[in-house]
């Protein structure tokens, strides 16, 4: 199909159009909140649409060039659009629209408390940021994109700014995405200087005449700032602070959408700018994205706060794409192009799924938020009977995200899983060994997210209210149950029909890696590298459904019973059931924080309060149990420490002498001229 | 290990049939259920057993049952842990005022058809504890009964009667 | 097309009804080895059938999720053993997924049954939740490496591909890997059904269990399919312990013959495991709950020097 450029071109404008009259409308209708709370997310919505659009064209074959020489210095600004970039627009579109839905009914709370023109300002300024980044073609104008949605997105994170926490949260959140941009401009720089052009479509062809230790160093570097912006152990520092602390529609976002621009710098740094790499690029991501994936959903399991549960959930995930990618670039290093297609679908269909569900999960703790006034999930309880369709949606993202049949999230653990055991083809025992401790990672990191969300399911929503709020709790407002309802059948249909994006994602693959992807699908099965593997899960769900259908008649016809008594839970006898006996969270977690002691380094405390009077009478007892934070420990404070101590002796610079600092003036001076002649 | 590989290979079985005897009383009061469930009952009976304030020494002999020498197993019964699961109820001691209302509880989350047989003196009329300050009553003052087992305590022999004798089942 | 119906259906059938005999049958194993008689082995059906007379008895505090889990969780073994090669490798439904998607299936049982066990909100249900997908969790790694293992060595991870190649060639299992793996999976077996020494299933103590801890709040038709379902899940490891590690007598074409050899090469591989069973239920107690994780990473461990074995006598 043949898509007119013009068409591409027009979509591309509306987009910005809306966007741009998001962000004005919002600011001019600053006198009344609602208005500005519609206008501002309602034009995002529409924006957002018009991205879809722009973006599914993108992937069927439309292409884009658009040059605007004199917008921005040093070559100007560049777009350009081919598959791959399309694919992260479609992410990004299909995470927008719904979030956009849901802030129109979300953001009410905020009326009269905080700035509505300047959230709605904010937030098209970053939807339109993050959709232009992958759009963009040369150095700057990434980098200028890249910057714009790093401050649209911490301007939104301080929303709730009268909280000391938001702050602290946005203040870290703003350190790191500024160190990994430090990063990302030192590589671009690097790479423009070595290969002498500032085009993204020229470096790489010329990456192949770079010479193998400056190719390194730029991996590194770009490498470690895409990671610390997608949240990689050991930069996801700033992702369990900053997505709690923003107002759920953002945490949506940023989780779902923007990290995932990491990720799209990561394919190009492995695939588009550098060239084939030596193998060790490939096993340090997988290596990091395995460590991430079990380090991340090992803290979310130990945590009771519902969002930033999610927050390290999206740092597990992230692993999880970070594993396929490693695998993908590990694959392609060692010539075997077929897997390594095989390897980066199963990757990018993470990306496009971990959009869906986890922006469902936020959504839905957002839409508790709103009903409770709590996150921490030791107060919460029984909401399901309060509020049952966001109870249902919360279910099908846990479903999802547990990586359970028939939902989108096992079908991409199932096409990752099948490229990590492809890889004993390759014939190098160490490769071999560190892809089986892939697989094991992937192994327990499925398990361990099966038991996070039964916890984060099962003591938020089951049995009864932990607190007066919770009881209190209703169903929340339409627009925020549509924009969920949206995402969970996003979820079901990628999850039966996977072919539907397959399809596009192996021409994607196909144009970005010239080769064939391994794998072979149509609308009801997938099967990998001609028959190692395979799965039909739209026959899954079918037979799933007949039999759920078939048993209740079956028991009908054996003559069961069909009496229903409801009576108390069993409690031996007792004859009180409060929500005082139910499990709690940090119980649930228990099993795990012994097992894993190592890693949690658990601080126990344990305060009895006696009678003063005697000692067998006990007034209060307090048991702390806190795990530590062991990269904040041992990681960040001491290299903050040995900065703050640098800074202190630079100081002595500062003598505050005029002739001093006409002195420096004059080194640096000499030095240049010394540099430069 | 060798020794306990030894013992299970080379032990026989030492299970005893169940034999009555003129020594054994067991009264019938009340059936409950009908006769489709006894029938069913008695292919597979699960039993919770309630402890209503006994001395224990009823449950001495109601543990005895497990034993391979008497061995309820092999007639289909089975004790189970919670009542949700029990068919039959077999309760204890004189019913005292702490355990009246988890009796009754108990008793309430069992699903119908189910059945109660009382073991011993003190299930039947207090026993030796007629009359004291912490009794209620016996179990029949809570609880319809549908067999009795006398005896302080009763054998072992004469609890797996008694309870077959509830289901009109012959041992 | 017909025929293949009917092989499905066949196959549906045995798992059925073959498994309250298989429990059956380690009950009475078990009986014998601690000198009583024991039950007959037809007792779980017994139970059953007097299971669906009861009325049930449904906690206040509950929602629809304790209703529908034990609709759930038999359904998606019933799907299992439409997938499983219990009898043919031409099973029909077969191509609705491979080892790993079956693994996925019983992980979606367990998410429902934990579920439920928090669902009405007592303390005993938490619990056993909590354990049950602690142990779930553990255990996971040690099934992908052992069926990476097993994959190395058959080059597919579909199953009926994995039963061909063993079938065809016999000397692939004659190596220390797949002793190795079995013995890795043999223990996941025993974690995943709740066998000693992970979990007792003839417990009484609340403290000391796991799977009887979440559906202590059963009763009736609910229970009923809740155990059914518990049955089905043990018919099925042990299936798969026995036609992936053992594929003798697994039939490789569709005739009468080939059938009726197959379903009593697997009754007498069922018998044999269930012996082992009952074995090992007698002679060890069980692990105290915190040094579970240790047998499972032991297991791991074991899986692990599978593969590696694998690797370096290809």
């Amino acid at each position: 199909m043949i898509i007119d450029a013009t068409v591409m071109f027009d979509l591309f404008v509306v987009t910005l159009a809306c966007f741009g009259a998001g962000a004005l409308g919002a600011l001019v209708t600053a006198r009344s909140p609602t208005l500005a709370r519609i206008v501002g997310h309602g034009a995002a919505l529409i924006g957002a649409m018009a991205a879809l659009a722009f973006g599914l064209a993108g992937l069927a074959g439309g292409g884009m060039q658009l040059n605007l020489p004199d917008l921005l210095p040093i070559g100007g600004a560049a777009f350009g659009l081919d598959r791959l970039s399309a694919f992260f627009v479609v992410v990004i579109a299909a995470g927008a629209i719904p979030a956009s839905l849901y802030a129109i009914g979300y953001t009410r709370e905020y009326a009269g408390k905080h700035s509505l023109a300047g959230m709605g300002f904010a937030f098209n300024v970053f939807v339109v940021a993050m959709i232009l980044v992958p759009l963009a073609r040369n150095v700057l104008t990434f980098l200028v994109l890249w910057e714009l949605m790093s401050l649209a997105s911490y301007f939104l994170v301080i929303t709730e700014h009268e909280r000391e926490e938001t702050l602290r949260a946005g203040w870290v959140y703003f350190v790191m995405t500024h160190t990994g941009f430090a990063a990302l401009l030192l590589g671009f720089l690097l790479l423009a200087k070595a290969t002498g052009t500032m085009h993204f479509v020229q470096w790489q062809v010329a990456a192949a005449h770079l010479d193998p230790s400056s190719r390194n160093l730029i991996f590194a570097l770009l490498a470690v700032g895409f990671a610390s912006k997608a949240g990689a152990i050991p930069l996801h520092v700033w992702l369990p602070r900053a997505h709690p602390a923003a107002p759920s529609h953002v945490s949506a976002l940023m989780s779902g959408v923007m990290i995932k621009l990491g990720v799209y710098g990561l394919v190009r740094v492995g695939f588009s700018w550098l060239g084939v790499g030596p193998g060790w690029w490939g096993g340090t991501i997988l290596i990091v994205g395995a460590v991430s994936a079990v380090l991340g959903v090992l803290y979310a399991l130990v945590d009771a706060d519902l969002k930033r549960l999610l927050a390290y959930s999206s740092v597990e995930n992230i692993g999880i794409i970070m594993l396929s990618l490693g695998a993908a670039v590990l694959f392609q290093a060692s010539n075997l192009p077929g897997i390594a297609a095989l390897a980066l679908i199963a990757g990018l269909y993470h990306t496009l799924n971990h959009a869906a569900f986890k922006s469902l999960l936020f959504m839905g703790a957002g839409a508790v938020l709103h009903a409770t006034h709590t996150r921490n999930m030791e107060d919460l309880g029984g909401l399901m009977k309060r509020m049952p369709q966001t109870a249902a949606f919360f279910l099908i993202g846990s479903l999802a995200i547990a990586a359970l049949p028939p939902f989108n999230g096992f079908i991409s653990e199932w096409l990752t899983f099948q490229s990590l055991l492809l890889s004993f083809q390759i014939s190098a025992h160490t490769i071999n060994l560190i892809f089986a401790l892939g697989v094991a990672a992937l192994a327990l990191t499925s398990g361990l997210a099966v038991a996070c969300f039964v916890r984060a399911f099962g003591i938020t929503f089951l049995a009864l209210p932990r607190s007066h709020q919770a009881a209190g709790a209703h169903e929340v407002q339409w627009t925020m149950r549509a924009a969920m309802a949206l995402l969970a059948l996003a979820c079901i249909v990628l999850g039966t029909a996977p072919s539907l994006m397959l399809a596009p994602l192996e021409a994607t693959i196909f144009e970005l890696m010239s080769a064939h992807a391994d794998v072979q699908f149509n609308l009801t099965a997938v099967v990998a590298n001609d028959g190692f593997g395979w799965v039909a899960p739209l026959w899954l769900a079918l037979a799933l459904i007949v039999f759920l259908m078939a048993l209740p008649l079956g028991l009908r016809l054996l003559g069961a019973n069909k009496q229903r008594r409801s009576y108390e839970t069993w409690g031996c006898g007792r004859a009180l059931q409060t929500a005082r006996f139910e499990y709690t969270a940090t119980a649930f977690a228990n099993p795990f924080k012994r097992v894993f002691a190592l890693l949690y380094r658990p601080v126990k405390e344990l305060d009895i309060e006696f009678h003063p009077e005697s000692r067998y009478f006990v007034r209060t007892i307090a048991y702390y149990n806190e795990g530590r934070l062991i990269f904040e420990d041992a990681l960040y404070r001491p290299l903050l420490r040995m900065i703050e101590t640098l800074a202190r002796e630079a100081r002595a610079l500062q003598s505050g002498n005029v002739h001093g600092y006409l002195v420096y003036i004059l080194i640096a001076l000499v030095a240049l001229l010394i540099l430069t002649v | 290990m060798a020794s306990l590989f030894e013992y299970m290979f080379k032990a026989p079985v030492v299970t005893e049939t169940l034999k009555s005897s003129d020594d054994i009383q067991i009264q019938i009061i009340a059936r409950q259920i009908d006769e489709r469930a006894r029938k069913s009952f008695g292919r597979s009976l699960h039993i919770r057993e309630v402890d209503a304030g006994s001395c224990n020494g009823c449950e001495l002999e109601i543990g005895a049952l497990n034993n391979p020498y008497y061995d309820l197993e092999r007639f289909g019964m089975h004790f189970v842990a919670s009542p949700r699961h029990a068919d039959c109820l077999l309760v204890t001691g004189p019913v005292t005022r702490n355990m009246a209302d988890p009796l009754k509880r108990t008793y309430d989350a069992t699903p119908a058809p189910k059945i109660v047989v009382a073991v011993g003196d003190c299930a039947h009329d207090c026993g030796v504890f007629a009359g004291g300050y912490g009794v209620v009553g016996p179990v029949s003052a809570i609880l319809p009964v549908d067999a009795v087992v006398y005896g302080c305590p009763p054998e072992p022999r004469a609890i797996l009667l008694g309870i077959l004798a509830a289901l009109e089942k012959r041992p | 097309m017909f025929s293949e119906i009917a092989i499905a259906l066949l196959q549906l059938l045995m798992v059925m009804f073959g498994s309250p005999l298989l429990v059956g049958v380690i009950r009475k194993a078990k009986a014998r080895l601690q000198g009583r008689r024991g039950a007959s082995i037809f007792q779980p059906y017994a139970d059953i059938r007097k299971l669906l007379l009861k009325e049930v008895v449904v906690s206040e505090n509950t929602s629809w999720i304790f209703r529908f889990t034990p609709y759930l969780l038999a359904t998606t073994m019933l799907l299992s053993a439409l997938i499983v090669p219990v009898l043919t490798i031409r099973t029909p439904l077969g191509f609705m997924g491979n080892i790993i998607a079956l693994m996925y299936l019983f992980l979606l049982g367990t998410f429902f049954l934990a579920l439920a066990g928090l669902d009405a909100g007592s303390a005993f249900g938490g619990m056993g939740s909590s354990r049950e997908v602690a142990i779930a969790a553990l255990a996971e790694p040690t099934v992908l490496i052992a069926i990476f293992g097993i994959a190395l060595r058959a080059g597919t991870t579909s199953l009926d591909g994995i039963i061909t190649r063993f079938a065809a060639e016999p000397l692939l299992m004659l190596n220390a890997g797949h002793l190795l793996a079995f013995i890795a999976f043999f223990i996941v077996a025993l974690a995943e059904n709740g066998r000693l020494p992970v979990d007792n299933p003839a417990t009484h103590l609340e403290l000391t269990m796991i799977h009887e801890a979440m559906v202590l709040e059963y009763s009736g038709r609910l229970l009923a399919l809740v155990e059914w379902a518990a049955g089905m899940k043990l018919f099925l490891f042990l299936t798969l312990l026995s036609n992936l590690f053992f594929p003798w007598g697994v039939a490789l074409a569709n005739t009468p013959m080939t059938l009726l050899t197959a379903f009593l090469a697997l009754a007498v591989k069922l018998l044999l495991f269930a012996g082992a069973i009952a074995l090992v239920e007698t002679s060890v107690a069980k692990l105290r709950l915190f040094r579970v994780p240790e047998l499972l990473a032991g297991s791991f461990t074991v899986a692990l020097l599978a593969v590696v074995t694998s690797f370096f006598m290809k």
